[in-house]
């Protein structure tokens, strides 16, 4: 067991972890910070999407002792000092961007790195750069909406409903 | 304070909040103090004999608690279906146990035939794989094709079962000979066979279970990835375990997805109890997502014959269907019904056909158990049906919208019913037809067309209309079809002193959005806000005996219990104001949460009647009850049909057979609308799930059994680049005869209009192009659609 500390939502943490523990259950089981989620296992699904050190990744796909010393973004760290929901996270629930809300951290995390990259990207740009999350619930439509409308732009007509 | 959101209402979800921050309480979030860790040792045979087992081989190794073999569980009962179905010679289904942990044999690869407990996980995991390595089978030749299955008594998934059927089941098999005559004597019949592909329901959280048990009372506590926590304490208390259901609490906390796959109880839920009781803590089971795919219930799976009879003018004659249907190794809880009153029942679709006749055998192979997955059994009728017609336009010349206006049930003659059984009370099938050409701009397709041309690809229209029976229940009328259950929900409805309201209810939201849109009807009915409302779900401990979410069921039946029970609260207040203000019952009017004595200015506000309730200091007990709180049980007089039309546009590339959906529309009756954005995110992620199975998706073994398609690298769900926006209307409305809400239900929708209506434009763009092709099976891969166009 090795103590490994990073910077985690601003906070500097530390969790006893063995060398084969990823950063996904570091965060869940060592720090108990559970908004990451686990829905593959095999990097696919992109629930458990975190940033480290400002890009997205996925977090079941790093040992947590290769980032010691990173700065990690999850979920928890998403609102605002008030806590209040960010930007994006406000979006969401504004165009109903989630139904059972568990690829949801990822999504958000993901949306959060492409605006960062393309803060007004269209249609097909949101559609591409959220190609690596997997939502069975609704089907894209709305989380398309919500990111569309998290960059500023007026989604009003983007699909007749 | 008046209600803010009612009915009707674009409320924004309370649910978001916690799940948009990472407070959401799924069950893998759930940690319990001391808890140790299950994992199960599952069969990498599609079949075999169980030679022996090596629990040994773990025993002793680091962390080791315990390990289970089918041997422990071989005397406790086994996990039922939850219908009986007879065959069409009046011969009972055949029933074979399903053990908690298989014993004797293995019958599908993933079918669990131990579990390792251990301090942790990975000390869990190792083991496994040590019991795994010493365990010894006698590997039996894997039976996975149904035809042959049915044809081979000498290989056998049941020992006791000679052809490997289940039941040979004919709806209404007094109408066969009929329906066999209208055909042969048919002008013009056309015949399709079709695979409706096995489907993996996916959804995002894998399973999960927690199983504590307190020796001090004898307690037992299930955690569980649930749709319906009565259900499963029901089925593992009563029939696995024999545990006194009042000794067992089931919790659904926060769900992540299901679609049928967590309707029904797995032997995991089971194991975990028994276990936590063996070792005196608390055990804690994960799914990895292969263990999903290799052990969840599986969807869909029929090989179908289906014949129309019609005029040349294309009036409808007859429909006429043989069906073979997987149920895979084990009768999974609703097995038996999804491929017989979920898809039978509806073969008359939305017409006024005379003649239906359905076969259907259903049939055990070495595959997981395929039971009910969004829509169920429905959108296998929709799909059979609305290919037929289509490719029936085709052979005769006819217009498919025409045909459809032709042959539609009209307004007029509700309520209906049809030759497959079902009384369809109300609906307008032409409006949500109209309604879809105006909004997918029919009109301008050959525009649109020549457009596609002029960049090489084939473009194509394909319109599907659709009818469903949901909001699944009544109890009399399904327990005439073989149910062992009742089908009615429940809801207490229990207003606090201080006047908010706290609503238990028998459904279960898992994405469904309860917590809101049930919050808004009772904010409209009590005239208080949203916010003063909490909706209690999922746990067995808090809510009454309701049935669960699946079936498009929780609105319609659940609502309407809710609705009941806050009627029931309305009434009570009336007393309470009445004596309050020195009136009779009958000159109390409520209205805008405020109990007023008819024609004065005396009234008492909901609070005020709520804090009076709980403070009856001068109350005349002979007659008038304190608390405000009260139940009601809701079975209602008939499913609720929804129905509407779908609209799909494609482009095919002719040089790689890759399909592109570029416009979807629907057009939904879906009765009187609670909260018109859920509705639409429903439709959305239906019709995605739909527009998967149509190109994407499929659950595949090959002849070994081994199930090739088993993670997301070959598992193809659809992704946000592989799908459009999608238009959904819900304006068409004939509100639910049978319900005072008015309402029908539209989870399932999406998935059971959709894969024909993306089918059909994909050959309605061959053909247009000249290629003639009547059908090609799902999902219309590139290389399917390649090939067809090459052949």
């Amino acid at each position: 067991m090795t103590k490994v500390t990073m910077t985690v939502n601003g906070k500097s943490v530390s969790a006893e972890t063995e060398g084969r523990t990823l950063l996904s259950s570091y965060l869940r089981e060592g720090l108990g910070l559970t908004g990451t989620h686990i829905g593959c296992d095999t990097s696919q699904c992109g629930a458990c999407v975190v940033h480290i050190d400002g890009v997205a990744v996925k977090s079941c796909s790093v040992f947590a002792q290769d980032v010691a010393g990173s700065k990690v973004t999850t979920i928890e760290g998403m609102a605002n000092t008030d806590g209040s929901l960010g930007v994006i996270q406000q979006a969401f629930q504004d165009h109903h961007g989630l139904q059972c809300g568990f690829c949801t951290p990822g999504m958000v995390m993901s949306s959060a790195a492409l605006l960062a990259s393309n803060p007004k990207p269209t249609e097909a740009d949101v559609r591409h750069g959220l190609e690596g999350n997997i939502c069975r619930c609704t089907g894209y439509h709305n989380i398309v909406k919500a990111v569309m409308a998290a960059s500023g732009q007026d989604v009003a007509a983007v699909a007749a409903e | 304070m008046a209600k803010d959101f009612g009915i009707g209402a674009e409320a924004k979800r309370t649910e978001d909040i916690r799940y948009l921050t990472g407070a959401g309480n799924y069950t893998h979030d759930v940690n319990v103090h001391g808890q140790a860790y299950a994992v199960f040792v599952r069969s990498n045979m599609a079949h075999a004999r169980i030679k022996s087992v090596g629990a040994a081989a773990a025993e002793g190794m680091p962390g080791v608690l315990a390990v289970f073999t089918g041997e422990d569980f071989k005397d406790v009962g086994g996990n039922p279906a939850g219908w009986f179905i007879g065959s069409r010679d009046g011969s009972p289904m055949k029933e074979p146990k399903r053990p908690v942990l298989a014993h004797g044999k293995v019958r599908h690869v993933g079918d669990a035939y131990a579990a390792v407990i251990a301090q942790t996980y990975m000390e869990a995991k190792d083991a496994a794989q040590a019991v795994a390595d010493a365990s010894e089978f006698e590997e039996l030749p894997a039976i996975i094709d149904m035809a042959q299955a049915l044809a081979d008594s000498s290989n056998r998934v049941h020992d006791e079962i000679a052809d490997n059927q289940c039941f040979d089941w004919g709806w209404i098999e007094d109408n066969r000979a009929k329906v066999d005559a209208a055909i042969k004597a048919a002008p013009h019949v056309t015949t399709l066979e079709l695979v409706n592909n096995r489907l993996i329901p996916n959804a995002m959280e894998p399973r999960a279970s927690i199983g504590e048990y307190n020796p001090g009372t004898g307690d037992y506590k299930l955690t569980t990835t649930s749709q319906n926590p009565h259900l499963t304490r029901l089925l593992v208390a009563a029939f696995v375990l024999g545990i006194p259901e009042n000794k067992l609490q089931v919790v659904a906390p926060d769900v992540g997805g299901g679609f049928g796959s967590k309707i029904y109880h797995y032997g995991e839920e089971a194991l975990v109890l028994a276990a936590a009781k063996k070792i005196k803590k608390p055990v804690k089971w994960v799914a990895e997502r292969s263990e999903s795919f290799l052990s969840d219930a599986h969807g869909r799976d029929h090989v179908t014959k289906i014949e129309l009879a019609c005029e040349k003018d294309g009036t409808f004659i007859a429909f006429r269907t043989e069906t073979m249907a997987n149920v895979g190794a084990y009768l999974s809880n609703f097995s038996t019904v999804t491929p017989t009153f979920l898809h039978g029942t509806l073969m008359a679709g939305p017409y006024k056909v005379p003649n239906v006749y359905v076969n259907v055998k259903t049939v055990f192979t070495n595959t997981a158990p395929v039971d009910a997955y969004r829509g169920a059994g429905r959108p296998e009728a929709t799909y059979s049906l609305e290919r037929v017609v289509d490719q029936m336009c085709r052979e005769l010349g006819l217009d498919p919208f025409e045909v459809r206006r032709k042959n539609f049930i009209t307004t007029d003659m509700f309520p209906y019913t049809t030759p497959a059984g079902l009384a369809y009370d109300v609906g307008n099938y032409h409006a949500t037809l109209d309604k879809a050409i105006e909004l997918a701009d029919v009109a301008g397709f050959e525009a649109r067309r020549t457009a596609s041309a002029a960049k090489g690809k084939l473009r194509g229209l394909g319109l599907s209309t659709w009818i469903e029976a949901c909001g699944i229940a009544p109890s009399n009328l399904v327990g005439i079809l073989g149910a062992r259950v009742g089908l009615y929900d429940a809801a207490t409805v229990r207003v606090n002193p201080t006047g908010n309201v706290s609503v238990m209810v028998g459904a279960h939201s898992h994405g469904q959005s309860h917590e809101t849109v049930f919050a808004q009807i009772i904010s409209d009915m009590f005239g208080i806000p949203m916010s003063s409302v909490d909706i209690v779900h999922g746990d067995t401990a808090k809510i009454p005996f309701g049935m669960g979410s699946y079936g498009s069921r929780s609105l319609a039946v659940c609502g309407q219990a809710m609705a009941n029970a806050a009627d029931k609260v309305i009434a009570k207040g009336k007393k309470i104001a009445a004596h309050m203000l020195e009136a009779t019952e009958a000159e109390i009017v409520f209205s805008d949460g405020v109990f007023a004595v008819s024609g004065t200015n005396r009234s008492k506000t909901f609070g005020e009647i709520a804090f009076s309730a709980y403070v009856p200091h001068n109350y005349p007990l002979a007659t008038l009850e304190p608390g405000l709180e009260e139940t009601a049980f809701y079975d209602p007089a008939n499913f609720t049909y929804p129905a509407g039309t779908y609209l799909c546009e494609v482009e095919v590339d002719a040089d790689t057979g890759k399909v592109d959906v570029c416009n979807f529309t629907c057009a939904d009756d879906f009765g009187n609308v609670m909260n018109p954005m859920v509705v639409r995110g429903q439709v959305h992620g239906g019709v995605v799930q739909g527009i998967g199975q149509a190109l994407l998706e499929h659950g595949v073994y090959d002849e070994n059994g081994q199930l090739l398609s088993g993670s997301y690298m070959d598992y193809t769900m659809p992704r946000a680049d592989d799908v459009p926006f999608v238009t959904v209307d819900h304006s068409c409305v004939t509100p639910c005869s049978h319900n005072k809400l008015g309402v029908k239900g539209c989870g399932e929708a999406g998935a059971i209009g959709s894969p024909p209506a993306v089918v059909n434009a994909v050959l309605d763009a061959l053909n247009r192009g000249g290629h003639k092709i009547a059908h090609i099976d799902m999902p219309l891969t590139p290389s399917r659609v390649w090939s067809a166009m090459n052949a």
